[in-house]
């Protein structure tokens, strides 16, 4: 098994229309790192997230996730790839209105054959793991935008994922609900799990190890912080 | 490749979660579109209980009456005269082997029935006027609902019998027995107020007076109309083979004779074919309620795309996608099918109880309005499920 948890050669994505999401696109990414794609909106973040977190395909080129071929997997593997493998985080949450905190990260682990119990069991401990052991039992609205973020982490993190992909986590927060999530996405990566930030925010960017800049569909920069 | 990681799996009890999770968040909906199926699976419980109800009581009063009557009345001549039977008719059946009891009325066609006899004589309520043998009240299972029957002291006295109908037409409640009519031109007392005759509804609309009354005060010759034969239950065909020759040797094709149960047997059958066509009345509610079923769910994948999206982010296959709103649909249509089969329940319970029927909905009946259910809610859910299971991630996810 390689070292790469992300490895994009030549990926290109094409969309009806002779429009480009992708172009040409080379970037390798380690096990453990901690990564912003950063550019512009239009520069094709999103489709960079799509094809790494395989909801989506290239449409020509080379894409390895955690070691497997994407183009070679069926919708079976893939989807159990992203059970097993990934966890995503969005800029809006997308948690279930009307339903606990808990529940919703249990619910994040549905599609791994675990029982309820044990999903609840997992999701109290990563609910206490973003700091939110005394939320278990309240529904989204009764959070405020930096809970709801933490609690959507909580459910991608329950699974234990070897990759975090972030979409714009801090877009629709507070700077200081943003640092608190900022800090538990740094804090998850010290634990030893890959995180993708992607955004826009070149001040959030620059706060980690590396960042790979995009425009128009290209990879124009790809640079290490120097500590 | 071969994939090393363990597969993306979905709990049985999960789907059933996730239908149920799916169907709390919309209760309006769910109750609307649960009720189109409701009112299906309703009517058509209802209807095929009422139905087996009523034909419950019709067999259980086909037992109490018994189906060993037989009657034998006079048909008409060769040339379209009403004909009529010798007195000596009851003897001679008498003697036909498995016959156990006979008996007559004859008509006294002159005679006419009124309240008092300053009633105009063309106002006589249609009612007709019998001689009955003593036996008749036995032999064709009939009761008496007031007073009492006409016995051998007054059959030669001027007393009366009347017919349930009869006795309303004539204004005669049970506390006006003891009263006098005018009948055949003179006053006859009543004595008696029969139940309605379920074998001989034309006793309904009778008054009945002893065989030597009509001898003694109208001028009764004694001629037979109808003959009513109790038979042996297992020699009814054979006296009923004999009973024409018997009762009129020389003119046997005068006779007609009949089974007087068989007219409440028909009446059980011609429910069948009505049944036959509002079962088909329910089953199109049924469809009608698919039908919303279907819409309701189409709907709803269209407003969860984002759901369905982050479902499938986590892991979810399309055939767990697939599941989940198959699942749904069918839940849904059973909410509907079982309120329904509830409902149709109450309905028939309701209408037994009101006609003094026993309550029978046969247990195929629900089983078979439960299978309709599944079978609607599945076709329903088919199409907005593979449809849910198409859509792309990421355009699924891009639905926020």
């Amino acid at each position: 098994m390689s070292d790469a948890i992300i490895s994009l050669r030549g990926v290109t994505r094409a969309f009806a229309g002779g429009v480009f999401g992708l172009r040409d696109v080379t970037l390798e990414i380690a096990r453990g790192e901690l990564v912003a794609i950063v550019g512009p909106s239009g520069s094709g973040k999103s489709t960079m997230l799509n094809i790494i977190g395989t909801l989506d395909r290239a449409s020509s080129g080379t894409v390895e996730i955690d070691g497997h071929d994407v183009a070679r997997l069926k919708d079976s593997d893939l989807s159990a790839l992203r059970a097993r493998r990934i966890g995503f985080v969005f800029q809006h949450f997308h948690l279930s209105p009307g339903v606990s905190a808990l529940d919703n990260v249990a619910d994040g682990l549905l599609y791994t054959g675990v029982g309820r119990a044990e999903r609840r069991r997992r999701a109290e401990a990563a609910l206490d793991q973003v700091g939110l052991a005394h939320r278990l039992g309240h529904r989204p609205h009764q959070m405020s935008g930096g809970e709801k973020q933490r609690t959507a982490i909580a459910r991608a993190l329950a699974r234990r994922p070897a990759l975090l992909l972030a979409d714009e986590p801090t877009g629709a927060l507070d700077s200081s609900s943003g640092e608190g999530v900022v800090q538990l996405l740094l804090e998850l990566h010290r634990s030893g799990t890959a995180v993708v930030v992607i955004t826009h925010d070149r001040d959030l960017a620059a706060r980690l190890d590396r960042q790979a800049s995009m425009r128009d569909g290209e990879l124009v920069d790809d640079r290490r912080r120097t500590a | 490749m071969n994939i090393s990681l363990e597969p993306a799996r979905l709990l049985p009890l999960d789907i059933v979660r996730l239908a149920a999770y799916g169907l709390r968040a919309r209760p309006l909906r769910v109750v609307l579109s649960a009720l189109g199926i409701a009112i299906g699976i309703a009517a058509m419980i209802a209807v095929v209980g009422i139905s087996t109800s009523s034909r419950a009581q019709l067999n259980q009063l086909l037992g109490e009456l018994g189906t060993n009557l037989l009657s034998a009345g006079p048909g008409t001549t060769m040339f379209g005269e009403a004909a009529t039977m010798e007195p000596e008719a009851i003897a001679m059946v008498g003697r036909i082997a498995g016959v156990e009891a006979v008996t007559a009325i004859g008509l006294l066609p002159e005679a006419k029935v009124y309240r008092t006899n300053r009633i105009p004589p063309s106002q006589s309520g249609g009612i007709a006027v019998y001689a009955a043998r003593l036996d008749l009240l036995d032999t064709v299972s009939a009761r008496i609902a007031a007073g009492s029957w006409l016995t051998p002291a007054p059959a030669s006295f001027p007393a009366v019998v009347l017919g349930s109908r009869a006795a309303s037409r004539l204004g005669i409640g049970s506390s006006l027995i003891g009263q006098p009519i005018w009948l055949g031109g003179r006053w006859f007392t009543v004595v008696g107020i029969l139940e309605p005759v379920s074998l001989v509804p034309l006793l309904d609309l009778s008054a009945l007076i002893g065989w030597p009354g009509g001898k003694a005060f109208l001028d009764f010759e004694g001629d037979i109309t109808t003959l009513y034969v109790r038979t042996d239950p297992a020699a009814i065909e054979s006296v009923r083979a004999l009973l024409a020759r018997t009762a009129n040797p020389e003119q046997p094709n005068e006779v007609d004779v009949s089974r007087p149960s068989d007219a409440i047997a028909a009446e059980a059958a011609a429910d069948v074919a009505f049944t036959g066509l509002l079962l088909g009345l329910g089953a199109v509610a049924l469809l009608v309620g698919g039908i919303g079923v279907a819409n309701t769910m189409v709907i709803s994948v269209l407003e969860r795309r984002a759901e369905i999206g982050l479902r499938r982010s986590q892991g979810a296959t399309r055939g767990h996608i697939r599941l989940q709103f198959f699942g749904e649909a069918l839940l849904l249509a059973l909410l509907g099918g079982g309120s329904g089969i509830v409902i149709g329940a109450i309905v028939t319970a309701g209408y037994a109880r009101l006609q003094g029927w026993p309550v029978d909905i046969p247990l195929w009946v629900a089983g078979g309005g439960m299978a309709a259910t599944l079978l609607i809610g599945g076709l329903a859910g088919l199409y907005p499920a593979m449809r849910a299971a198409r859509l792309a991630p990421t355009e699924a996810l891009s639905a926020t």
